[in-house]
């Protein structure tokens, strides 16, 4: 078995020599480490991007906005490096798409990480595969396939807002429940054990 | 009395970071500490009468066991090299962790003698190899057989019977991930696995020259002397290897040597020291002088600092003794404003060691804040704008941003690394024709290219922004960012110029890992010696923390 470091220095060194920056080598040789740790195809899906890299030319973009779209499937580095870098702009947005998109599995670690930055989980659905995207720390998914996954046709990314899973019924429920944890305080109680004081402000 | 850190400038300057000596902080004797009170064994010594053979040797406390399981191999004497472009050594290593099955056990002895070539897996954490000193090996053995104890002379010339070439881990070779174990609170200082196979490698070796001798002379034949055994450190010989892992680990470097300088600080703002600190200081300044007198080298450039270092070491004792007294406020503020005045850095480095040694409660306590979470940091700030970026580059990197890189001289090295072992390499650029591969570690002049791209940019254009048509520099942008934070995360000299010495790099490193008696075989590789003097595993439970200048006592 290969080491998480063995792939994140083999996937940075071999991104220099397609010819990315030392600054995005180091960005793709993170985020290929994530995906393997997450049991996410990085590896297959990377070396046959690459593949593909030099001859097929694929579509950079700069600027993100709400709708992105582009005949020639967009690079899911550059995509990637740029939702990074913008995600704090663009959280505004709520949801943002992205039509053709190369080798969309590259994509997911910049947007796992982007969670964690903005501190909001991420939903994305990629075609009829969808991803929860948990601060960087986890991701859930319906997504089980360990192939290449060459093109997604439309993208849509989600920003949720941090929200509980419960309702205020559901909480009362189980807090009523840790409160038989508490003493009853007596007026007794309550001049000799409180430790701040008798008055708040002596 | 407030003082402060000592500026980043000056201490991060590559000379200054070449005379750093092992301290209370180095890791082998943090290692030590931690482990003096787990169960030690000797779990398998299965070698024949020349010695090659398997051990096995463990260290346990609850529910842990790490082993170290040893391979002691033939090789002819055209064999033995100490280089990298070796393939066969006297002895190979891999740290286990848990006890080893048998199956373990044939599995390792198929991969760990091959080491670079064989391959481990998860449940090895370290993995080395080492020589043999032929010359101290045979005359111990010859010795031990007659029934006689080596030539203690010969001995402290060399210091050890077996070297290591090279000590791998964290990832290396399918060895376990950092995140496997980093949560392990024994092992929460850096290196912590590394020192102890060393420190277990070290007493394979005793183990080995005494089993040869009685193999040899069964009759007459004595056990190396406890004594002599505790004189004797292992020696390791290191190359470049260790100089790019200082620039790729700007967190973990700024750790390292903000523990060093916040304990520099805490002493100095003691106001009143205690007569018993002032004199473990005294005495083990004393005892010290024996490991500089004993530091042999053919190195010009080490002898010419070590004679400076005797030198300024007596003027430094002669104040100590004749008008000094530690009756006084702040007394080592006040030997530390002395010597920065009266003496060069590596006499100043030296006795900012020494200092440490009275205060346990300042090192133990910083000694668990020298690892890094590296990831932590590894994302950019990118809704920062560039008047922030250029306020830190003109803060962190201010001398760095005046080298003028269009001078040869400034650009005279580039590292690389090697095909063939996957080692980094030094080269003249315009000597060799592959500086397109070319590593980033050349930060200075990176860091200059962005300084004056940053000087065209609209102050208050973002950094996202700003990287679109700049991600060629990247990397320097993340690291400018991480310096904020961690201002001793970088070194403040040019790694590519001419004037480079790069053993400061290698020096600093083995500072830290508390290796002493440098001798430079080279500007690019030297030997040392780590364990010198330290107590053996049996001795453990009850040592004395300042070991390091019992040696050759």
């Amino acid at each position: 078995m290969k080491t998480l470091y063995e792939i994140d220095i083999t996937a940075k060194r071999a991104s220099k020599v397609m010819g990315f920056s030392w600054g995005i080598a180091e960005e793709i040789g993170k985020n290929i480490r994530l995906l393997e740790m997450l049991g996410l195809p990085g590896i297959k899906n990377l070396n046959q991007y690459f593949k593909l890299y030099k001859d097929k030319q694929f579509q950079n973009i700069s600027l993100i906005t709400k709708t992105n779209t582009s005949k020639i499937p967009y690079c899911p580095i550059i995509a990637g490096v740029n939702f990074l870098d913008q995600v704090t702009i663009m959280e505004e947005l709520d949801e943002i798409d992205f039509e053709n998109v190369a080798f969309p599995i590259l994509l997911i670690p910049f947007l796992s990480r982007a969670s964690e930055i903005i501190g909001k989980k991420i939903f994305l659905k990629i075609d009829e595969k969808e991803f929860l995207l948990n601060f960087n720390q986890s991701i859930y998914s319906n997504y089980s396939n360990k192939e290449i996954w060459e093109k997604g046709e439309t993208i849509n990314i989600k920003f949720l807002d941090n929200k509980n899973s419960f309702n205020e019924k559901e909480w009362q429920e189980l807090y009523k429940l840790s409160e038989d944890r508490f003493v009853e305080e007596t007026e007794e109680l309550m001049q000799k054990t409180a430790g701040a004081g008798l008055i708040d402000n002596d | 009395m407030k003082i402060n850190l000592r500026d980043p400038n000056i201490v991060m300057k590559l000379s200054k970071l070449g005379s750093f000596h092992q301290s209370k902080l180095s890791f082998l004797r943090s290692f030590l500490r931690e482990f003096k009170d787990w169960k030690y064994s000797r779990d398998l010594f299965n070698l024949d009468e020349n010695g090659y053979g398997t051990a096995v040797y463990s260290f346990k406390k609850n529910k842990r066991t790490y082993s170290l399981v040893c391979f002691a191999n033939k090789i002819t004497a055209e064999e033995r090299s100490d280089r990298v472009i070796a393939t066969k050594w006297d002895a190979s290593f891999a740290l286990y962790d848990g006890t080893p099955t048998k199956k373990d056990l044939e599995r390792l002895s198929d991969n760990v003698p091959k080491q670079e070539a064989g391959r481990l897996s998860y449940k090895e954490l370290s993995l080395a190899r080492a020589n043999k000193s032929v010359r101290i090996f045979d005359h111990v053995v010859k010795g031990l057989s007659d029934g006689k104890q080596p030539d203690k002379e010969l001995l402290s010339k060399v210091g050890y019977l077996y070297r290591t070439t090279a000590v791998y881990g964290s990832g290396k070779f399918g060895l376990a991930d950092r995140f496997r174990i980093k949560n392990r609170e024994e092992i929460c200082g850096p290196f912590r696995l590394e020192m102890m196979l060393v420190y277990l490698a070290r007493q394979f070796t005793f183990d080995q020259v005494n089993h040869i001798a009685k193999c040899k002379n069964p009759k007459k034949a004595v056990e190396l002397d406890n004594d002599i055994c505790g004189n004797l450190g292992i020696g390791n010989s290191t190359g470049l290897g260790l100089a790019p892992f200082i620039v790729n680990h700007p967190t973990l470097l700024n750790n390292w040597i903000l523990a060093r300088e916040t304990a520099l600080k805490k002493i100095r703002e003691i106001k009143f020291v205690k007569k018993i600190e002032a004199d473990v200081f005294k005495n083990c300044l004393n005892k010290s002088i024996k490991n500089v007198t004993s530091w042999n080298t053919d190195s010009e450039f080490q002898q010419k600092k070590i004679k400076e270092l005797i030198s300024d070491l007596n003027k430094f004792i002669t104040l100590l003794e004749k008008e000094f007294s530690f009756e006084r406020e702040y007394p080592f503020n006040d030997l530390y404003l002395w010597s920065e005045e009266n003496l060069g850095d590596e006499s100043i480095e030296y006795i900012v060691s020494m200092m440490m040694e009275p205060f346990d409660e300042i090192a133990n306590l910083l000694v668990n804040q020298m690892s890094s979470e590296e990831e932590k940091y590894f994302s950019i700030p990118t809704s920062r704008n560039i008047s922030d970026l250029r306020e830190i580059l003109e803060k962190q990197y201010s001398d760095l941003i005046k080298i003028d890189f269009s001078k040869k001289e400034n650009n005279q090295y580039f590292w690389f690394i090697s095909k063939n072992k996957r080692e980094p390499r030094l080269a003249d650029r315009y000597l060799n024709n592959c500086s397109d591969l070319e590593e980033p570690l050349a930060i200075a002049k990176d860091i200059n290219k962005l300084y004056e791209r940053s000087l065209i940019q609209n102050n208050n254009l973002t950094i996202g922004k700003f990287l679109i048509g700049n991600n060629d520099l990247r990397h320097v942008v993340r690291r400018t960012f991480i310096t904020e934070k961690f201002p001793y995360a970088e070194i403040q000299d040019n790694t590519i110029g001419s004037k480079l010495m790069p053993i400061d790099m290698l020096r600093l490193k083995l500072s830290f890992f508390g290796a002493n008696k440098f001798d430079p075989r080279s500007d690019k590789w030297l030997r040392i010696n780590m364990f010198q003097g330290a107590p053996l595993p049996n001795d453990l439970k009850s040592f004395d923390d300042h070991w390091i200048y019992n040696s050759l006592s």
